[in-house]
């Protein structure tokens, strides 16, 4: 028997997770949650601003990522758009406008058709060189920014006229997925001017515990990875309502799936653990 | 044929006559579009029986793309396979092609031709660009002198002439990380590590010894006192001027002990970052794909379903 764990096909291990997270998403659990204090801090972050705020929204991320990150940059686009905030959206990565396009027409298009584009909200694009940009923009917005990602010019775009650099907005919600992302924004926007720039983000969980260090000082607020995105819905929803709306709870319904993986994993480790002991005392014995 | 060969042909038969089956009765897959400020956007199969949106046959083909491009990946956990090799050079070559496409229209052009040649520019590629040249324009010949250098290695002499830019884009960027480093995380980290241990509640004076003990947060302490004790033992453990023996190693001991539930922790999140990954690529599958589940009430309940 030992023998058989001992030499057991890896592909059993991989079937066991595909059908642990497969069967929860199935049958849809979902479980209850509890928003943590860092979440509520996020969420009073966009919350306590007066109605009106400009919020720059840079959604620093990609497809690879889009099942942990686009849950909460939902929830932030729709906070947003329940407090009546004015919306920029940015993007360091180059696929970037793609995805702040779907957030317009999954949130903004579909459930607050009464938004102006260039008065309620923009898309300016995804601009290369990483944290480049952000040295230039924390500065100088114009120098890189002159169009939007559709080529009209930002001086035809009546809520930029008043906007000259990334210290004129009053919040900036960052939704990353590595280089460059939150971090960047860290090092060259909110730690060079922690009077004048205050930024909130989400995270994938690889990433996360690199931005730890830098909460709560540079960093007021972090969802960090799924379960972050899901306590943010909650508190979203409990607020604003919309349970009826399924693409405003992806981030409770992926944490089903989480649990059960989770605890297969733990069962497996806590096996992998036996077995490798029972094996060594077995040799010890020979 | 092979024993392996003949149940994966199988079963690869039973899930295409499945798919087929399904296609043909309830159309799965399909995509509704409707027209929204003259663009297309996705729509929701109630809306398409309400005569407001259509099937976008592009759209439908995307989704099985997707899907079988997520089937030929997800096939590495088997075997290394030609349809694993297939679906990665496709990835590869498209992203390629993406980053060249993308770098041409949103650097190039704005940045630097639009700066050079901003008549021709705007009446040639983006109208709305500003077609007046800006105050000390001509120091955009710089970067494409620059540019044309790093081109140069293409060319089959010369081609040390490209170690120039290359020399200033490492110079540039280990001084902006630098100072960005030093200033984040190396003074900022000092000074979020420098708590106080003795943290007192709302309103209480430390006015004496007993005050501060009546007054104490323990939590807020314990935290801080939690926070400065690792940040010194993990000091400790990467201090290897001292031998770890005696109270240094004790120390250093703590330290990898911090350092290992760090690594942990680390670990965990990395795990439910992948469970999330797979999670979203299996509610694709099941929702977008094969209409098993249906949990944003996109179309009618029967439509939605096994059979």
């Amino acid at each position: 028997m030992l023998k058989f764990f001992e030499n057991l096909d890896r592909r059993w291990i991989f079937l066991m997770m595909l059908l642990a997270v497969a069967i929860p998403i199935l049958c849809q659990w979902r479980f209850p949650e509890t928003p943590t204090p860092l979440v509520r801090d996020t969420f009073h972050a966009v919350d306590d601003l007066p109605e009106g705020s400009d919020i720059l929204l840079a959604w620093d991320y990609d497809p690879a990522s889009e099942g942990e990150l686009g849950p909460m940059a939902t929830a932030f686009a729709r906070h947003c758009c329940e407090k009546k905030h004015k919306m920029y959206f940015i993007a360091l990565w180059p696929v970037g406008p793609q995805l702040i396009d779907d957030t317009i027409n999954r949130v903004i298009k579909s459930d607050f058709p009464h938004l102006v584009e260039g008065e309620d909200y923009c898309n300016l694009g995804f601009k290369p060189g990483n944290e480049g940009v952000i040295k230039v923009i924390v500065t100088d917005l114009r120098q890189l920014y002159t169009t939007d990602h559709r080529g009209t010019n930002i001086d035809k775009i009546p809520m930029c006229r008043d906007k000259r650099s990334v210290r004129d907005f009053d919040l900036i919600v960052e939704v990353s997925a590595g280089y460059a992302g939150l971090k960047e924004w860290v090092q060259y926007a909110a730690t060079p001017y922690p009077e004048d720039v205050k930024i909130i983000g989400g995270c994938t969980g690889v990433t996360a515990p690199q931005l730890y260090p830098y909460i709560p000082e540079q960093l007021p607020g972090l969802l960090g990875a799924i379960k972050g995105a899901a306590e943010y819905e909650k508190l979203v929803l409990d607020k604003y309502g919309g349970e009826e709306e399924g693409k405003y709870q992806e981030g409770l319904r992926r944490m089903g799936p989480q649990l059960v993986a989770h605890l297969l994993m733990i069962a497996l480790i806590v096996a992998g653990n036996v077995i490798f002991f029972a094996g060594r005392r077995r040799e010890k014995q020979r | 044929m092979k024993r392996e060969t003949l149940v994966w042909t199988v079963l690869l038969a039973v899930a295409g006559a499945y798919l087929l089956w399904r296609t043909a009765s309830f159309g799965g897959a399909t995509v509704y579009v409707r027209s929204v400020d003259g663009l297309q956007t996705t729509a929701t199969a109630w809306e398409g029986m309400a005569g407001i949106a259509r099937p976008s046959i592009s759209r439908t083909v995307g989704v099985w793309m997707a899907a079988i491009f997520t089937l030929c990946i997800m096939s590495f956990a088997y075997k290394d396979n030609p349809f694993y090799k297939f679906a990665e050079a496709v990835v590869v070559g498209v992203s390629a092609a993406y980053w060249m496409v993308v770098g041409f229209w949103t650097t190039l052009i704005p940045n630097l031709f639009g700066k050079l040649f901003p008549t021709w520019i705007n009446a040639w590629a983006i109208p709305d660009l500003s077609s007046v040249h800006d105050d000390n324009w001509f120091f955009y010949f710089i970067p494409l002198v620059l540019g044309v250098m790093l081109l140069w290695r293409l060319a089959p002499k010369g081609a040390w002439i490209a170690r120039w830019p290359l020399a200033f884009i490492i110079g540039t960027t280990a001084g902006i990380r630098l100072v960005g480093y030093i200033h984040a995380d190396f003074l900022s980290q000092i000074r979020n590590s420098i708590k106080s241990v003795a943290v007192l509640q709302a309103g209480a004076e430390p006015t004496s010894a007993a005050a501060v003990l009546a007054g104490l947060d323990p939590w807020q302490s314990a935290k801080n006192l939690l926070l400065i004790a690792g940040v010194l033992a993990c000091l400790v453990y990467f201090f290897f001027s001292v031998e770890h023996k005696g109270l240094a190693g004790k120390v250093s001991k703590v330290g990898i002990w911090y350092l290992m539930i760090t690594f942990g922790a680390a670990f965990g999140y990395t795990v439910m970052g992948r469970i999330a990954l797979l999670a979203f690529r299996l509610e694709f599958l099941f929702d977008d794909w094969l209409w098993l589940l249906d949990p944003r009430g996109s179309r009618p309940p029967d439509w939605t379903g096994w059979w």
